[in-house]
């Protein structure tokens, strides 16, 4: 049983860190295409069109991986939970129905027609297009974003005699306060890793001299979409998003914030330390006092409770964990925003495209970009433990009760294997795409 | 409200299996029959260009069974274990297939991934034909052994196979001779679905020699399809009941039989798009004509002891079903607006069309 459990969650966990490599680059990157495009249709300048068309490629691509990789997500609710998805499918399946019907569809059907369809319908219909990619792919974010807030604050739902929960309330599912912060906080999440993809491919042709203009374009859009969207991504999305988990889910907050014991007055903020899980402290902790509280409520002196204030049962299976990931993200979030103004300051002063350090930094922060989108949603996923559906149903009770551990193992490993292969394949072919970059192309007629 | 969920899910799954299935079948055949470069870049591209938007509707139909019927997706996805993720897998490897070949000039990269998507579509193909078979044939539920219920009512564990290979053994595997029959109805429907395909939108070579393989798969189709249902009725002596209580279910087979008679035909017709249509009610024909036998059945047990999974036993509540009949129906008209823009941008033979990435 316990080893059931285990492979169930590693399986989950491994298929959706793969899988959101994809969809976090798609959704703030489809923005950046209609913002090309859309200034290629004021400006008539031709090299705006093929950047929207060269990072529709490298959407392309992701789009793939992203269907690919997505279609065991929905499949393993059944397979590996079908006792979770037997007792809530009347609810989450609402928002997940959802999602097929109203995003997939759409962006499934316009991509096609964005990247074959230019010289077919004009450049207007073409814009229109790339808007509906945009549409689609936003609009596939927020319904797993309202199916992952039912689950950590549930809302909305009657329980039956035989255990089951059904919808009570449909238009619950999506004022639920937790869903509007944590959607607003993704999208951003997304901006941030497809802005600084951008701005990382654009200081690539800056350094190695070739294609510069364009490395030129994608440098300039890049930083600046790069600063709005990690501000934003911090203050207000972040913020509302902590003061939300710790409304909701305060053991998960004192855990994140790795708050052992509950102090008299304002709570400290932790800037680095392990966590001690036997002594129940943190090792060499370095903290600011009293700035948790004020970030939190607003009150220097406000009382925030510690793990030692919650029954065993209800903090987090894995506090270690949780407190790194929390911490990896904010401190990749604070990093991203010196950066980014740094790059702002010395585009606007018109020193960027050859100061090499900063080049250089930029080119090499993309990835890091997707590590704190990652751990962000590790945060979320790991303070909701124990429960699959906060205070209603734990994560243990969800599995298929007739899979055998060994059938899991199976399929876990088999995972591995093939996403490793998926993750070569595809480094090989958006590299090939980078190296080959934005070719200029004869104007299209428009009719 | 029940069977209104029930034949929307049905038909989505049908779409399903009409359009995905056009690009498995166009695998099939350039699997066996392509030989030249330029006539399997051709075939690829015919499933390459439109693969992933037919796959949603596998997505799609799924989630809605999940929100519909959600006991029965849950027994379902767990009991198929192994199944349900090797065709996932299969999926995965006939997508970078059917991705990856032309990115590089190199030929025996072309043959790795031509392999990898054909030899994907031909297993899928075997697979989702018996899946269907397993659902006709009925699983052990509630895993009896001895008479006494392993697991709850609703639930059930298939092994691949047992050792037997008999749908009559207590305990059936995924895979023994009856869902191997469907199986390879299946993969002949679906070929012969693909062929048309090619036909339609391609100017292939192999276009002419194309019509000759499907009349003679459509000889092994109907032979194949004759002894399933006369085996049909050994292993589950009720197969008819419904057609016999309720004659205007007729209408599912007649659909499937019409198919099939009219490709017999296929060297006579003239225009591309009949072949085509004829086999796309092959396949509605064949999907509905074995839901409808089962109605309101959707997954019989072969015990005595557990009562078969029904629409009515496995949906969820009143409430949750009508407020999705409204976003649903307005879903349904927006999908068949973006199918239509997107068929009528797309017509046409794909020949000479830019294959982007």
């Amino acid at each position: 049983m316990e080893d059931m459990i285990l492979y169930d969650r590693l399986q989950f966990a491994f298929t959706i860190t793969f899988h959101y490599i994809f969809p976090q680059l798609t959704m703030g990157l489809s923005l950046i295409i209609v913002f090309f495009k859309w200034k290629f249709l004021r400006s008539q300048v031709e090299k705006y069109n093929n950047a929207a068309k060269f990072f529709m490629k490298i959407f392309a691509i992701n789009f793939t991986m992203g269907v690919i990789t997505g279609i065991p997500m929905e499949f393993q609710f059944g397979t590996n939970w079908a006792k979770f998805s037997e007792l809530t499918g009347g609810i989450i399946g609402q928002t997940l129905a959802m999602e097929g019907l109203f995003s997939f569809f759409l962006e499934s059907s316009f991509l096609v027609l964005f990247i074959f369809g230019e010289k077919l319908m004009g450049q207007k219909l073409h814009f229109v297009t790339a808007l509906l990619v945009f549409i689609g792919s936003w609009a596939s974010g927020y319904f797993i974003l309202a199916t992952n807030a039912w689950m950590q604050h549930p809302v909305g739902y009657e329980i039956l005699e035989n255990g089951k929960y059904v919808l009570e309330n449909f238009s619950a599912l999506f004022s639920n306060p937790w869903l509007l912060p944590a959607f607003l906080h993704n999208q951003m999440g997304s901006l941030v890793t497809s802005s600084f993809v951008v701005a990382s491919i654009g200081a690539f042709y800056l350094l190695g001299k070739s294609n510069v203009e364009y490395g030129k374009l994608f440098l300039k859009t890049g930083v600046i979409f790069g600063l709005i969207s990690s501000l934003l991504v911090a203050f207000p999305t972040g913020d509302w998003n902590a003061k939300n988990v710790a409304k909701y889910q305060p053991a998960s907050f004192a855990a994140m914030e790795g708050i052992f014991e509950t102090e008299h007055a304002g709570a400290e903020i932790i800037l680095i330390g392990q966590p001690n899980m036997v002594e129940k402290r943190l090792d060499n902790k370095i903290a600011v006092p009293n700035i948790l509280s004020f970030l939190t409520y607003q009150d220097w002196n406000k009382q925030i409770m510690g793990m030692d204030k919650f029954p065993e049962e209800e903090i987090p299976t894995n506090v270690p964990g949780l407190y790194y990931s929390y911490h990896i993200m904010v401190g990749l979030g604070t990093i991203f925003i010196a950066i980014m103004s740094l790059a702002v300051f010395f585009l606007w002063r018109g020193r960027l495209y050859n100061f090499n350090p900063l080049l250089w930094s930029i080119m090499f922060l993309a990835p890091f970009a997707y590590i704190a989108n990652i751990t962000g949603w590790y945060v979320a996923e790991l303070g909701r433990q124990p429960y699959l559906v906060y205070g209603l149903l734990k994560t243990a009770d969800g599995i298929s009760p007739t899979v055998s551990s060994g059938n899991t193992l199976f399929t876990l490993l088999g995972f591995v294997g093939l996403y490793f292969l998926l993750g070569v394949l595809f480094l090989i072919l958006v590299g090939k795409t980078i190296y080959e970059g934005p070719k200029p192309e004869p104007h299209p007629q428009t009719h | 409200m029940e069977v209104f969920w029930y034949s929307i899910i049905a038909v989505i799954l049908a779409m399903f299996f009409i359009l995905d299935g056009y690009d498995f079948g166009a695998g099939i055949i350039h699997l066996f029959f392509a030989k030249t470069e330029k006539d399997k870049e051709v075939i690829a591209k015919s499933a390459g260009l439109f693969w992933d938007s037919n796959e949603v509707w596998l997505v799609a139909g799924g989630g809605m069974l999940f929100m519909a019927f959600p006991t029965f997706y849950a027994s379902v996805f767990s009991g198929f274990y192994l199944p349900l993720i090797i065709v996932l897998w299969l999926i995965i490897f006939r997508a970078i297939g059917l991705e990856f070949r032309s990115q590089f000039k190199f030929p025996m990269w072309r043959a790795i991934w031509d392999k990898s998507f054909g030899i994907s579509s031909l297993l899928l193909a075997l697979f989702f034909g018996m899946a269907l078979g397993n659902v006709v044939r009925g699983v052990n539920l509630g895993g009896v052994e001895n008479g006494i219920s392993q697991y709850e009512s609703q639930y059930f564990f298939l092994p691949l196979w047992n050792s037997s290979f008999s749908p009559l053994s207590e305990t059936p595997g995924v895979i023994d001779w009856f869902t191997i029959i469907i199986g390879l109805i299946s993969v002949l429907t679906l070929a012969i679905h693909g062929a048309n395909w090619i036909i339609l939108k391609t100017n292939s070579t192999i276009n002419a020699r194309l019509k000759s393989v499907v009349f003679y798969s459509n000889i092994g189709l109907l032979m194949l399809t004759i002894l399933s249902l006369s085996v049909w009725q050994t292993i589950n002596p009720n197969a008819l009941d419904n057609f016999m209580s309720k004659p205007y279910l007729m209408v599912f087979p007649l659909l499937y039989f019409t198919g099939l008679i009219g490709l017999f035909f296929i060297k006579k017709i003239k225009k591309d798009l009949y072949p085509f249509l004829l086999s796309t009610l092959l396949i509605l024909g064949g999907i509905t004509s074995s839901l409808a036998s089962l109605f309101p059945v959707i997954l019989p047990s072969t015990n005595s002891i557990n009562e078969s999974l029904t629409i009515y036993n496995t949906v969820t509540s009143a409430y949750g079903l009508s407020v999705a009949f409204y976003w649903a129906i307005v879903g349904i008209i927006l999908i068949v607006i973006y199918f239509i823009i997107q068929k009528r941008m797309m017509a046409g033979k794909i020949d000479n069309m830019d294959y982007g990435h």
